[in-house]
């Protein structure tokens, strides 16, 4: 059996400005799946990622209405991660940095997310395996 | 010594600062580190067979095993047959195994 | 646990910020106990310049009264026990070879960034 581990990432670019939130999800299904305890720090833009009032829309370019558009919204990545970990054995600790979220006026955030600060990013890092920055770009 | 997976998201034509993730690579492994390197998103353009790009021929030179993420690859229609020599495919799980092994990992 | 933060991308959004968010980042984990090390480079090797002046910008009536001071912020992780790094060759290849540098910041080359990520339990790129 697969020693469980923990992990913490720390994110930081906003949802649907980067590539690299598409591949920081599929890193973070892996650990999920693997029933690991994983903490997310995200930090900047990244707190918008748990933002509760995203909200899909149609495409006319495409011709296809809401429904059938389907947009992707990371917070239902970040729910639906939360509860493969679950289901694996694992879990998934989502904070968001407290300043950034009062900054960018993203205070509500879905359920099982979390505020903190730099502090506790050392903190968990410090309880972790090991932890990988993704960072943003200028 | 401690064992690298250094993650390359970046293009390498995008700027000049483009070669600093495989010059790390290649200083670590000659200071004797295990290093892989793994490129992701649009690093993966420097494992197409026939790119200029010098990436993949520097890191093999000095002993890097090079990665390009499965999805990536696909994601720009590069297949198995349009692989640069040196270049294998790896499952972004890959990130998760060295984590979990206690490896540095370093993203750029 | 000792971790080295390698920071290359300068000035994004440091003006609403009113900080480099990463600098200010380094200070927040150091003010809870971390044991860091800050490395410059690339663009970002400018933060070790003084003379940066972000001030007086405004927008109609709006006035920024606190522009970020990412020197100072420097010079303070130093005063903190923060030892501080800048990459000769970006340096060079930015026409800052002879520049003088915030008080205490270290010169390390491209071949000596390998020893310096080894000693550290942690690197951390931003």
């Amino acid at each position: 059996m697969r020693e469980r581990k923990t992990l913490t990432f720390l994110l930081m670019d906003p949802p649907y400005e980067s590539a690299r939130t598409t591949t920081a999800f599929r890193v973070l299904q892996v650990a999920a799946q693997r029933g690991y305890d994983i903490k997310v720090f995200a930090y900047e833009g990244a707190v918008a990622l748990s933002f509760a009032q995203q909200t899909a829309h149609a495409n006319a370019v495409h011709g296809r209405d809401a429904e059938t558009e389907h947009h992707p919204l990371p917070k239902d990545w970040i729910a639906a991660l939360m509860r493969d970990a679950t289901a694996n054995g694992g879990r998934i600790d989502w904070v968001n940095c407290g300043l950034c979220v009062d900054e960018r006026g993203v205070g509500a955030a879905i359920e099982g997310v979390r505020r903190g600060s730099p502090a506790d990013f050392w903190k968990l890092a410090t309880d972790s395996d090991n932890t990988l920055v993704i960072p943003t770009r200028g | 010594m401690a064992s690298y997976l250094l993650i390359e998201s970046r293009d390498p034509f995008e700027s000049k600062d483009a070669s600093y993730l495989s010059d790390l690579a290649v200083r670590l492994a000659k200071a004797g580190s295990s290093v892989s390197v793994l490129l992701v998103q649009n690093g993966v353009f420097a494992a197409r067979r026939g790119t200029h790009a010098e990436t993949v021929r520097r890191l093999a030179a000095a002993g890097v095993d090079v990665f390009a993420d499965d999805f990536s690859l696909r994601e720009r229609a590069i297949t198995a047959t349009s692989l640069a020599d040196g270049v294998k495919t790896a499952a972004i799980g890959s990130v998760i195994d060295h984590l979990a092994a206690g490896h540095k990992v370093l993203w750029h | 646990m000792k971790a080295l933060q390698i920071i290359e991308t300068a000035y994004r959004a440091t003006i609403e910020e009113q900080d480099d968010t990463v600098v200010w980042f380094t200070h927040a984990m150091r003010g809870a106990g971390a044991e860091l090390a800050v490395v410059l480079r690339a663009g970002a090797v400018n933060y070790a310049l003084p003379g940066q002046d972000a001030s007086g910008l405004a927008f109609g009536d709006w006035r920024q009264t606190q522009p970020p001071r990412i020197a100072g912020d420097v010079a303070a992780l130093l005063g903190r026990g923060v030892p501080v790094y800048v990459v000769t060759e970006d340096l060079r290849i930015r026409g800052l070879a002879e520049a003088p540098l915030v008080d205490g910041v270290k010169c390390i080359s491209d071949e000596q960034l390998p020893k310096l990520v080894e000693e550290y339990d942690h690197v951390w790129s931003w």
